[in-house]
């Protein structure tokens, strides 16, 4: 009996983590995370080291992706790539990707812009939030489930939450174009 | 452990009255009709309930104090008619305060006519103040502070842009939330000039207690030099300092989050910036408004009101000198 009460006491102090939410880097390392050191056709390519040392924050990490979901919706991704499923740029959730599904691709698709239409965001926004947007993109077209999630949508949900992948229409759509 | 309670309470006590005497919000201190009607309420309220309140300890210790007798059909007989009685008294004093509630909160959200109108629309964690208008050009938007003219009715057309928030200024008229996807209207009168704090009233998150706003009550002659001088863009930088707080502005991040009419910058996702030095506070009544303090709110935003929506922008020494001068100028 009193070791059943030991266990069920040590087991309850599991929950007691915090997920911890980093609400600003500092300067110096916002100026190292945007050092991606990617590949000559801008495809892929090394991230920034210090991104490990922090423990890659912008992946799993519900605060993280939540704030990149909103910015999603403040910085008018939703006009050219709707919920996710593209309009007038690609879709973000089907799998297929133009630049590369890493991280570094899509920050340096976000950052630069690409040359097909997708405007550049480095100058509009900071290098956390872009990580964060990052993060989030990634989770649209994850096929792995996760353990962390952004809060649900205030509208009607384009495929099941996004900790849920595999992307339902990524198993049956071709790419849009 | 019963003698710290006391000494604290005497500490407390005295403080918590210390805030009676103040105007700036209170609703025990009326400053328009509405206000006054509800703090009349509360008064008869307690008044009343006090009353009964004593009457009832009176004969609870009378009745302690009776020795107790023997039962007999006749106390009986008694009793019932002392609960009928009672009964039917507190059924007649709640109607009766039922019907002073209603008569002085029924005409609160009464059209009046020929009202300002002023759309207010509550984001995590600031307000953002459109003054209406029939004419297009002489509607503009503002944030974290509302003018209002001593005497005259003003509509408050309140909605929300992502979760629940409530207005309330307390001197001036109970609480009215602001509801994504709703309109909600409150009708406020001054009578008093003076300058009254309201507060988000509704849980909405992290800095929720941080979500506070200037009400700036004052004659109508006022109110229109305030509002003629808000209808015009930002005025243009006068010293190479703030044409450089300018340019960097307009350029970066910032551009895209706040608006400064009369410059390129137009991004809705924060406060209006275009006559933000002419207002009292910033970041929603957490800091006045000086040089220092939006120099100081700039370079770190998420320590003087941590998880809100502004990120720190990385900039350099010059670059937030030159900023701030330039936001400071804008009055
Ligand atoms: C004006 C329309 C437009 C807006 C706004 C826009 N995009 Fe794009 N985006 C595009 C187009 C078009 C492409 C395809 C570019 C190409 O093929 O070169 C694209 C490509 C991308 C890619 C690369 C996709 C791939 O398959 O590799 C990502 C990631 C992306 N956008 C994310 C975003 C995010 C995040 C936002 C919001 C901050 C955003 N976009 C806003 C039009 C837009
Ligand atoms: C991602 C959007 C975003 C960016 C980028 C941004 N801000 Fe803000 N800003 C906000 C929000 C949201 C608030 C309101 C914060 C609050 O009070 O909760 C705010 C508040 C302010 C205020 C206080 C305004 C008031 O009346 O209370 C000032 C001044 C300000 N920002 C200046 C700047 C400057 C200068 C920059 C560029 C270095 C900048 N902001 C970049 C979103 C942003
Ligand atoms: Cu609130």
């Amino acid at each position: 009996m009193i070791e059943r009460c030991v266990l069920f006491a040590v087991l309850s102090l599991t929950a007691c983590k915090r997920e911890m939410r980093d609400l600003r880097s500092d300067p110096p390392e916002a100026a190292a995370l945007d050092q991606v050191r990617p590949m000559e056709n801008r495809i892929g390519g090394a991230a920034p080291r210090i991104m490990y040392a922090l423990g890659q924050p912008y992946e799993g990490n519900a605060y993280q992706l939540n704030q990149g979901k909103r910015l999603y919706d403040w910085f008018g991704c939703k006009g050219c790539h709707a919920q996710g499923g593209g309009v007038i740029g690609p879709a973000l959730m089907d799998g297929w990707w133009r630049y590369g599904s890493d991280p570094v691709s899509i920050y340096l698709s976000l950052r630069d812009g690409r040359p097909n239409g997708m405007p550049a965001f480095g100058q509009r926004m900071t290098t956390d939030q872009m990580w964060q947007l990052t993060g989030y993109i990634r989770s649209l077209g994850s096929y792995r489930p996760s353990t962390a999630a952004p809060s649900r949508n205030d509208e009607m949900q384009a495929r099941p939450a996004e900790n849920r992948g595999p992307a339902a229409a990524a198993l049956i759509a071709r790419p849009s174009r | 452990m019963i003698r710290r309670f006391w000494r604290r309470m005497a500490w407390i006590v005295p403080l918590a009255c210390s805030a009676c005497g103040e105007t700036f919000q209170s609703a025990l201190q009326p400053a328009g009709p509405h206000a006054a009607s509800l703090a009349r309420l509360i008064w008869s309220f307690t008044a009343i309930c006090g009353v009964i309140w004593l009457l009832v300890m009176l004969v609870l210790l009378f009745a302690l104090w009776r020795r107790h007798r023997p039962a007999e059909a006749r106390h009986e007989r008694r009793a019932t008619a002392i609960i009928g009685a009672a009964v039917a008294a507190t059924v007649l004093i709640i109607t009766g305060l039922t019907l002073m509630s209603y008569a002085a909160t029924r005409g609160l959200s009464d059209d009046a006519p020929d009202p300002v109108v002023i759309r207010v629309r509550g984001y995590q964690w600031w307000w953002e103040v459109t003054y209406a208008d029939r004419r297009p050009e002489r509607t503009f938007v503002t944030a974290n502070e509302i003018h209002i003219p001593l005497h005259r009715p003003v509509r408050l057309e309140l909605t929300a842009a992502d979760v629940i928030h409530s207005f309330w200024v307390p001197n001036l008229a109970g609480k009215q939330d602001l509801i994504p996807g709703r309109n909600n209207t409150l009708t406020i009168v001054a009578d008093a000039p003076g300058t009254y704090r309201a507060q988000c009233a509704e849980f909405c998150g992290l800095q929720h207690a941080h979500m506070a706003l200037p009400v700036i009550a004052e004659d109508a002659a006022a109110f229109d030099t305030w509002r003629q001088a808000q209808l015009a863009e930002a005025p243009a930088p006068v010293t190479a300092e703030q044409a450089a707080g300018r340019d960097f502005f307009t350029a970066g991040p910032c551009s895209a989050c706040h608006t400064v009419r009369g410059t390129s910058a137009a991004g809705r996702l924060g406060p209006d910036l275009t006559h933000v030095a002419s207002r009292q506070t910033i970041a929603a009544g957490q800091l006045p408004t000086t040089r220092g303090s939006l120099a100081a709110w700039i370079a770190d935003p998420q320590t003087i009101k941590p998880g809100n929506n502004m990120p720190l922008v990385p900039m350099t020494p010059d670059q937030l000198q030159s900023v701030s001068a330039w936001l400071a100028s804008l009055r």
